[in-house]
């Protein structure tokens, strides 16, 4: 098999978790920040689901149970100026939006 | 794990694994920490990485400038890049008293030989382009400050220590330590025992929580403080800036991000790192006062860690009066990343050579019942 990427925002591939892996980082939020996994434009939408998976398969056996990554905002990138309005209590100006 | 010890050390964060990487490379490796997460799990990573040596007092300017020398050199100590980048700090002033103490910091740094300055309000536009200095009175610019990437550091950190004996126990949680004739005795966790006589509590800002476990109270509390990153640009800010005003802080990492966080009044001592709109909006707002051209630039994520902060803005060293063998090594608010690599090793040569360290009596536990209290002035976020 080829080169397998698994996170396309940050360009981290099935290898990169494997060695990852290799060096201890066996649960997802040490594997997600050795790796740069899910820290991209989609914050793990793309990718958390099958790292998960990935990992699992490398723990095999009794420890295949891994806990996700924790959530957190913002749901969707979105422009600075949006929020900077609500503190200023201004309307956001849309066609930034 | 390990049933016995030379040293336990709970926490692995920034400050413990410096310890331990310092003891273990002057020969004693003999170590077991114990970390309740992951690596990087607390504050150590959870900070926005900015290392300055702009500071009000003696003794944070040199423990800062040694910091600096180990960074500078750490990336090939341990085979890890931390992304070190010295690209300056810039701090703003917006009023007479707060332009007096830059004044007076300047002078302190400058005799202890930083090439720190003092900038009018248009050198600093020149720095940053973009800049809005409306209001600002006065700047001070240190180009040795910089930023460095935390998670390598402590990755870097724990593996060569690692390499040198130390046992490093991650997702392992200290539930009770042993002490018997005022006197440590052992160590007990969720994952079974460890008998040692001497224990260092590094656990940030779980500090208190660790010493309670051997009946001591710290002054030490938790402070919720939070930060966010924005989508990578292509690299246009040097320094980092500190607005003094409100305690906003950004800079831009080496993967481009813009990375900052601010001073809330209204923050409450507890361990919560839940996230809010509140800090969201705010942290934006203050974004866009000081640089106004990134209001389209998209905001990806926000997060929070830990100040374990103390009544003086110092941090906690050393012995604990009545428990013999029972080793302070936290209260290091928002900075611990900041010091870390030179407070670790003077930690180490003390503990191994049994010699008197003035820095580590003067920031004794004792101080808070004797009052003598010497402020740090210039604490951000």
């Amino acid at each position: 098999m080829g080169k397998v990427i698994v996170c396309r925002c940050e360009d981290v591939t099935l290898e990169d978790l494997r060695q990852a892996f290799a060096a201890g980082h066996r649960d997802l939020e040490s594997l997600k920040r050795f790796t740069g996994l899910s820290t991209g434009f989609c914050q793990g939408k793309c990718c958390a689901a099958h790292a998960g998976r990935f990992l699992a398969e490398l723990r095999g056996g009794d420890d295949m149970v891994c806990d996700p990554t924790r959530t957190r905002p913002l749901l969707h990138p979105t422009p600075a100026a949006c929020f900077a309005a609500i503190a200023s209590g201004e309307a956001p100006d849309q066609e930034d939006a | 794990m390990r049933d016995r010890a030379e040293l336990v050390i709970i926490g692995g964060g920034v400050l413990g694994l410096s310890l331990a990487y310092h003891l273990a490379r002057m020969g004693l490796g003999d170590i077991v920490v114990i970390e309740q997460g992951y690596l990087c799990f607390g504050a150590s990573g959870r900070n926005g990485g900015g290392v300055r040596q702009q500071w009000s007092t003696e003794d944070h300017i040199r423990l800062a400038r040694r910091s600096v020398a180990i960074y500078r050199r750490l990336a090939a100590e341990t085979g890890f890049n931390i992304w070190f980048r010295q690209g300056g700090y810039l701090f703003l002033s917006r009023d007479a008293v707060a332009a007096a103490t830059l004044e007076r910091n300047v002078k302190l740094q400058n005799s202890l030989g930083l090439r720190t300055r003092l900038l009018s309000p248009a050198q600093a536009r020149r720095l940053v382009d973009g800049l809005d200095t409306s209001g600002v009175e006065l700047c001070a610019y240190n180009p040795d400050d910089g930023v460095l990437f935390p998670w390598p550091v402590v990755w870097g950190l724990a593996r060569v220590a690692t390499s040198l004996g130390v046992e490093i126990n991650t997702f392992c949680r200290a539930t009770a330590i042993d002490v018997q004739g005022g006197r440590i005795v052992k160590v007990v966790t969720d994952r079974g025992a460890v008998a040692t006589s001497r224990v260092v509590n590094a656990a940030g800002g779980w500090s208190s929580q660790v010493a309670r476990l051997a009946g001591v109270e710290l002054p030490n509390r938790p402070y919720r403080h939070e930060i966010l990153v924005s989508e990578p640009l292509k690299p246009f800010l040097e320094p980092m800036v500190c607005d003094l005003a409100d305690g906003t802080y950004f800079s831009q990492t080496m993967r481009g991000e813009i990375c900052g966080g601010l001073s809330d009044p209204l923050e409450h001592s507890s361990l919560n790192t839940s996230s809010s709109l509140r800090f969201l909006s705010r942290m934006s707002a203050s974004l866009l006062r000081l640089l106004p051209r990134l209001g389209g630039v998209k905001i990806l994520r926000q997060w929070a860690g830990y100040y374990d902060e103390t009544p003086d803005g110092n941090p906690v060293l050393g012995r604990t009066p009545g428990v013999e063998g029972f080793i302070q090594l936290n209260g290091f608010g928002g900075h611990g990343f900041m010091l870390a690599p030179a407070v670790g090793q003077i930690m180490a040569e003390w503990l191994l050579r049994r010699v008197r360290e003035p820095l580590v009596e003067r920031y004794g536990l004792e101080r808070f019942s004797s009052g003598q209290l010497q402020r740090e002035t210039l604490v951000i976020g």
